[in-house]
């Protein structure tokens, strides 16, 4: 069971957490110069990797904010959290 | 020469020493005319159908690992073909069909066993859903039944009367059941190999070749193999893939759990899925009960799950079938599903000229491996789509025709 | 193997006996006896069979690692299939039934299968039973298959679950463990040590060595009795540690003194595997039969229960550990005929027998309990027969490395003795004792006491050395490796569950079934409810010698959770029934139920499904109450629907991003409906949006979708717009709203306390309701003049019984969520989720307007400008004028020609009988249905084998244009 230290709580148990995926994803903008294709990408394609994942979490039975995580996909180790607005640790960046 | 009783007979009388392999061990060869990546079931068929239907004889399968150890060896056995769109239902139904008759057509006893797959409704306004599910079904030609409580119950005596949400119908599809896992691999493993496919065990892609756009060479972690079309079917692994060609998937790779407890008499005979507590068990003919339920929800890579979904699996189970709380968890472990937003596959040509895809199974992979054999052979030998794999081309991402059976019958997949 | 109660010795109460039953037969044990020592005792020989080929199984082990002593058990109340024998403890009213056999334990009709053996090796069913279906064969295999038997009468018991923390958690007891626990709790660290039999020693009380000067036994007692006194250190004895996930989360199944089990989830920063090893089988002729137990196992029942397993006892070895349990068995009474080691040179020079170097069992014979083996040179040569009723085998040890390995740490192969051990740790564990193959007393002493302090210090606390125990070193562990006899034809046995033997290993790999995974999955080698615990390591070995690998080459297979079968029961805990998932109810329930309101769950809600007056059935009740609104004026408790407010000075700015109708023009104390979508387009919820204020909005989500709407627009809220000064707050719980709707609901507001004048239709005002804070919106969900009053939770009951009375003349009554789902279907007024979708976008509803006018972005917009979002021949909402008197089955499809003849073009969404109407309504989404609509199309309606026609027509059946809405 993970074990996620929340920006503002501290460390809790993945059960208090909702992931919501991968974080980063700039929205593309405005509409009418959007190509299906480019928007279709923002939907759904996502980079999935086998590796470090920079994905944002919600502490959600806690103190509902969320923040971002590196999270190691194969380990499960957590290697870095920090808040929403933030850029990813360097050493981190794909 | 074939499997048969006469011939476990005849092997008895000389310690079964007369047993070839069932598929030999092949040196990967410098070039095939097509390459699958995958020794799962899909791969396995892919290649099996490309021998068979489309008289393909130079084809490689190559694994990573063993063969069938991916989300093939890790599911519940569940083959059913109980979908809502005409797209899906087509498609899983052609599958329900190919397993009807694999065990005879791959010579290999695959225990298909159609026992029925039974939804749990614990509301009247899920059975009035239920009904438009069943009236699709119906009218797409699919095997399918509305029951009343009382025949819920008489099909699972042991079920939950007093269960936290009332059970008050339910909808059954006869036709489906489950199959053994395993052997689904090794038969199709087997047929093709019969059929001269080369089964490469142990041999890891690394990367991609293209030139001009067109896929040329897959390299391996046993060298470059040439290949004049090459299809991705690495259920769990796509976006890796995918990614070795450029590629992005709309893909994420989620930890899905199955449990089984120790095996005693038999006390369920059929396929039982309650939406409300999102278990779905089923007992094995060894007597265990199979069952499993909602996936560890962040991406993972890692084939192992986490103790909530445990507790939280275990907990609904108990719900539908308190005397089950006697028996005991004897294993638990996890495989690695692709999860699509619209829980559909994806199935064809990708914008790389020679590469195909199949993927995104979600955690319903098992049940489509024929019908996903079956339509990835037929896109590599004609290049283009068959009709029932069109719906599912990588394409609908950008215009928008999902194939959404979660949104459209509240049944997820 | 006959057993026989010692006159002393063992942890037993003799002065205690306890009567029990198996298989119907009265039997008496002691209180400290297990039901499998207690058996034992009395001369039971054969306690189970195999899965198989039924045959014939005594005890090999004395402890979890014991593959087929399984019974069904009922005892203390409970009853539980598959009990391993020698893991119940004993006692009073305990009944056993042997599982798995056909009339009797001692003759069992299924085991004519193995008579038949020849005819199914391992995997024998891929090749056979195609024709004419598997269906054919399939119940008659199902009904051999299984072991024990479900009670469906039987209860079954709950217990809580626990959390703990921890800062050292200390798994297993014996030497190693005990030494860790010990070193590590000798500062301020919170120390746990858990291990899963009643008393912490492990192995001590089977050893003769002395610790610190103290009887080994003596001394892990003395250890114990400390670590209890201390207020950091929690024991856990009677305890399992079944699975290790990650960041260090391991869970134990507590085995209380009820027979209950209970699950632990601890979080340690650092844990001790100090989880010891499990004695190996040898593999050879015959090595299955009722008297064939492990070394250990042997000296177990002697040691601990009193219970000398055999009297005339031959011992087989291939390393240097059994020849303790020899002196011991010849010192507990027993004659040992020899000692068969399969080492040229055994090298010990103080054997209590006749040792027979070189030589290995090559033939057993004995049914039901062995009597005689012949023991052979290895090299071939004359074969001697030893008369004999106890086998005791011991194969070498394998380190217990599961937890280790399901922490992610791998394995390596030592070759010294021959067995896996740890080898690259992942997590924050480390493995000592014999879980690392330090079989040495002394040196498992040091290895636990240097890592306890270790853990100790890496957690930060300040150890104190409470200095290391020690012992005196014993002879070197020494083994020479023995997998299997060569060159036999009979049967030599791996797996004892499930028959698996030398000959399906050896098949599978001619078969190419190579791989490890392959060989497990092919023969069920490790796969029964022992899991594995004695027959892997052995079955790798055979498997390395079949394909000329070495057995570091083959690998091994994963160790999956739990480490032993554990209850359901701990899983669940008390997440049964109401507790499995609670349920909201109204804040005016109570007034509900005194009116004789009807309950069922809406979407998590009790929510009144409708109030039956005296003789009057659900049905009628519902007819009746459905009708009344339009005719007077109706009750209706709507505090479920969701309020959300949204607050702040970018409040309308952010709402007009999140809403697809434009909210920023929205007037103070105006009403809108909108419609919230997805990214993707789809309509994710509807509702009213209310401007109380310049910066001050209330949101009214359906009510199972309030939790969703929040998320959503926290998450955009938190993530996207980060800049925006804007604060979302569910308040749904603070208030309680009912609904006085229906053509005499002025005249009850007329009467209401308050200070706020209702506004026109799609209005709202604050102000106060009876006295206290309250809000008054002129909404509709029914098609009728309406007024939603909401007032703090707390006096909504009030208000509801208040209500009532001031609409006693206008005739009002209270109607419950089935009317109110005619009375909205009626209007045309759409239910999310029932009549839309996750595929249903705003035009599939006939609301294009925002998406041409509004200026500003808004999520989703994109979405809708696809392809698929432009076509046709979309879902579209109509209405369904249905011929006949019946209504439509809800989820009937509309058909159209096409596909096999016939296609469906919709569904019916939505159906029911008017009765203020006295005709049936039904909403449907239909392809293209608004040019059907414009076209007046009739359409076939389809629902299982029946038929009815219907007129596709605009979809309000209820005062189209409003009128009543406005009065």
């Amino acid at each position: 069971m993970l074990l996620i230290a929340c920006p503002f709580c501290g460390p809790r148990d993945e059960t208090e957490f909702r992931c919501g995926g991968e974080s980063h994803i700039a929205r593309p903008g405005p509409a009418e110069t959007v190509s299906d294709e480019r928007w279709g990408d923002y939907l759904f394609n996502r980079a999935n990797p086998k590796g470090v994942h920079l994905e944002r979490w919600l502490h959600g039975h806690g103190c509902g904010q969320w923040f971002n995580v590196a999270r190691d996909t194969v380990s499960h180790r957590v290697l870095a959290v920090y808040r929403m607005g933030d850029p990813p640790p360097k050493d981190l960046t794909p | 020469m074939g499997y048969s009783f006469l011939r476990l007979a005849r092997e008895a009388l000389r310690d079964h020493t007369g047993w070839r392999p069932a598929w030999r061990d092949a040196e990967p060869k410098p070039r095939y005319d097509v390459v699958v990546i995958g020794g799962g079931g899909h791969g396995l068929a892919t290649a099996y159908y490309l021998a068979r239907n489309h008289g393909a004889r130079n084809v490689a399968v190559v694994e990573k690992g063993w063969i069938g150890g991916g989300n093939t060896g890790r599911n519940t056995t569940v083959i059913r073909s109980n979908y809502y769109f005409p797209s899906s239902a087509e498609l899983y139904d052609l599958s329900l069909r190919l397993y009807e008759n694999l065990g005879v057509d791959l010579n290999y006893n695959v225990m298909v066993s159609q026992r029925g797959f039974l939804f749990l409704a614990h509301a009247p306004l899920q059975l009035e859903m239920y009904n438009r599910i069943v009236n699709a079904l119906l009218v797409n030609g699919i095997d399918a039944e509305l029951l009343s409580s009382d025949e819920v119950f008489r099909r699972a005596p042991l079920l939950n009367r007093a269960m936290r949400w009332p059970v008050v119908g339910g909808f059954t599809q006869p036709r489906a059941g489950i199959a053994r896992h395993d052997a689904v691999a090794w038969g199709y493993a087997r047929a093709a190999d019969r059929l001269g496919v080369d089964i490469v065990q142990h041999c890891e892609v690394t990367g991609l070749r293209q030139a001009g756009g067109r896929i040329t060479a897959v390299e391996t972690t046993r060298g470059t193999i040439e290949a004049g079309a090459v299809a991705i079917v690495v259920a769990g692994h796509s976006s890796v893939l995918a990614a070795m060609a450029g590629l992005r998937l709309p893909v994420t790779s989620y930890a899905l759990q199955a449990m089984v407890s120790e095996p005693v008499k038999p006390i369920l005979d059929t396929v039982v899925n309650s939406p409300a507590t999102g278990v779905y068990v089923s007992q094995s003919d060894k007597g265990e009960l199979v069952f499993g339920g909602g996936l560890d929800l962040y991406p993972s890579y890692a084939q192992r799950g986490n103790l909530p979904v445990v507790e939280h699996v275990i907990a609904g189970l108990i719900e539908m079938f308190p005397a089950f709380a006697q028996l005991r968890l004897m294993r638990k472990w996890a495989g690695i599903v692709d999860v699509v937003h619209d829980s559909s596959p994806i199935l064809g040509p990708t914008p790389v000229d020679g590469l195909y895809i199949n993927c995104g199974w979600g955690t319903g992979g098992f049940k489509a491996i024929p019908a996903g054999g079956w339509l990835t052979a037929h896109c590599i030998a004609t290049g283009g789509h068959h009709a029932l794999s069109a719906p599912f081309d990588l394409g609908r991402f950008a215009t928008g025709a999902l194939v959404d059976e979660a949104a459209a019958a509240g049944i997820a997949h | 193997m006959t057993g026989q109660r010692l006159e002393s010795g063992g942890t037993i109460r003799r002065d205690r006996p306890i009567a029990f039953r198996f298989d119907g037969a009265t039997f008496t044990g002691f209180e400290g006896d297990t039901l499998a020592s207690a058996l034992l005792a009395s001369g039971v020989s054969v306690m189970g069979r195999s899965f198989r080929y039924h045959r014939p199984r005594g005890l090999w082990g004395a402890w979890t690692e014991e593959p087929a002593a399984l019974v069904d058990l009922s005892v203390g109340g409970r009853y539980e299939p598959n009990a391993r024998a020698t893991l119940v403890p004993l006692e009073p009213e305990l009944e056993a039934t042997s599982v798995n056999r056909w009339p009797g334990l001692r003759f069992d009709l299924g085991a004519f299968v193995d008579v038949l053996h020849p005819l199914f090796p391992a995997g024998f069913y891929y090749k056979t039973f195609m024709k004419p279906g598997w269906a054919t064969w399939e119940e008659s295999v199902r009904a051999r298959a299984g072991l024990g038997r479900v009670n469906g009468e039987a209860g079954a018991p709950t217990r809580t679950a626990r959390t703990a923390h921890c800062d050292v958690l200390v798994i297993g007891g014996g030497p190693a463990g005990l030494a860790a626990a010990r070193a590590a709790a000798g500062g301020e660290a919170r120390v746990m040590l858990v291990d899963d039999r009643p008393a912490f020693g492990g192995s001590l009380p089977l050893d003769a060595a002395t610790i610190d000067g103290h009887n080994a036994e003596a001394w892990a007692a003395a250890v114990a009795a400390d670590l209890a006194t201390r207020p950091m250190v929690t024991l856990l004895p009677r305890t399992t540690a079944i699975g290790y996930f990650d960041h260090d989360l391991v869970a134990l199944a507590e085995r209380r003194p009820d027979g209950r089990e209970r699950l632990w989830r601890v979080r340690a920063r650092r844990v001790v595997l100090a989880t010891g090893a499990i004695e190996r089988p040898l593999v050879f002729p015959d090595n299955d039969r009722p008297g064939i137990m492990a070394a250990s196992a042997a000296l177990g029942y002697v040691w601990r229960h009193g219970v000398l397993p055999g009297a005339d006892i031959v011992v087989v070895t291939n390393n240097g550990g059994a020849y303790q349990a020899a002196r011991a068995l010849a010192a507990a009474g027993a004659r040992i005929k020899a000692i068969v080691d399969t080492r040229a040179t055994p090298g010990v020079v103080d054997a209590v027998a006749e040792v027979i170097p070189g030589s290995i069992v090559t033939r057993t014979q004995g049914r039901l309990g062995i009597h005689h083996v012949e023991v052979a040179p290895l090299g071939g040569g004359r074969a001697r027969t030893l008369a004999c009723d106890l086998v005791a085998v011991s194969g070498g040890w394998n380190p217990s490395v599961h937890l280790f390995s399901q922490s992610g740490g791998k394995l390596r192969w030592d070759e010294a003795i021959a067995a896996f051990v740890p080898d690259r740790s992942v997590q924050n564990e480390q493995s000592v004792g014999a879980a690392r193959g330090v079989f040495d007393l002394a040196a498992c002493l040091e290895d636990g006491h240097v890592a306890g302090l270790a853990a100790a210090a890496a957690t930060g606390h300040a150890a104190r050395d409470p200095g290391m125990p020690r012992a005196q070193e014993g002879a070197p562990y020494r083994i020479e490796p023995f997998w299997f006899v060569p060159g036999t034809r009979r049967r030599q046995w791996i797996d004892r569950l499930n028959d698996v033997t030398v000959a399906d290993v050896r098949l599978a790999a001619r078969e190419n079934f190579a791989s490890v995974e392959h060989l497990k999955r092919y023969t069920t080698l490790g796969m029964g409810t022992d899991q594995g615990k004695t027959s892997n390591v052995n079955g790798l070995a055979v498997l390395a010698a079949a394909t000329g690998r070495a057995i570091p080459d083959v690998g091994t297979t994963t160790f999956r959770p739990p480490t032993t079968p554990t209850s359901f029961a701990a899983f669940t805990a008390l997440r049964r029934c109401a507790l499995h998932a609670p349920t909201r109810r109204l804040p005016a329930h109570h007034a509900h139920a005194r009116l004789g309101a009807v309950f069922d769950e809406y979407g998590g809600w009790q929510r009144p499904a409708c109030y039956p007056r005296a003789g009057e059935d659900r049905a009628a009740a519902i007819r009746r109450e459905a009708a009344h609104p339009r005719r007077a004026v109706g009750l209706f408790d709507a505090s479920s629907l969701g309020k959300v407010e949204v607050t702040g000075p970018d409040a309308a700015r952010f709402l007009d991003l999140m809403i697809y109708n434009a909210i920023g023009n929205l007037a103070p104390g105006r009403v809108r409906y909108a419609l919230m979508l997805n990214e993707n387009g789809k309509v994710f919820d509807d509702g009213v949006v209310a401007r109380l204020g310049p910066e001050r909005f209330l949101l009214s989500p359906s009510s199972s979708h309030t939790a969703g709407v929040v998320a959503a627009l926290e998450e955009w809220r938190q993530c996207e717009y980060l800049d925006m000064k804007v604060r979302v707050e569910d308040v749904t719980a603070a208030w309680g709203t009912v609904a006085v709707t229906g053509p005499r609901a002025h005249a009850v507001l007329d009467k209401l306390e308050t200070d706020i004048v209702p506004g026109p239709h799609m209005s709202v005002a604050e102000g106060t309701v009876l006295g206290a804070l309250g809000r008054i919106a002129r909404v509709s969900y029914t098609g009728e003049a309406g007024f939603e009053i909401s007032v703090p939770a707390g006096r909504a009951d009030a208000l509801w019984d208040h209500l009532l009375a001031l609409g006693e003349d206008e005739g009002i009554a209270p109607f419950g969520l089935e009317a109110l789902m005619i009375l909205r279907m009626e209007k045309g007024y759409i239910l999310i989720g029932i009549d839309t979708d996750g595929n249903t976008e705003p035009q599939d509803l006939g609301m294009t307007g925002p998406l041409r006018a509004k200026t500003v972005d808004f999520v989703g917009r994109r979405s809708l400008l696809r392809p698929d979002s432009r076509r046709t021949d979309r879902l579209e909402l109509v209405g369904l004028a249905v011929e006949g008197a019946e209504p439509i089955p809800g989820g009937a499809h509309v058909l159209a020609p096409g596909g096999r003849g016939e296609r469906s073009i919709g569904h019916v969404s939505s159906s029911a009988f008017s009765p203020s109407l006295g005709r049936p309504v039904a909403l449907a989404m239909v392809e293209g249905g608004r040019a059907r609509q414009t076209a007046g199309e009739r359409v076939a309606v389809f629902s299982r084998g029946t038929r009815v026609m219907a007129r596709i027509v605009a979809p309000a059946f209820v005062d189209p244009e409003g009128a009543r809405l406005r009065d």
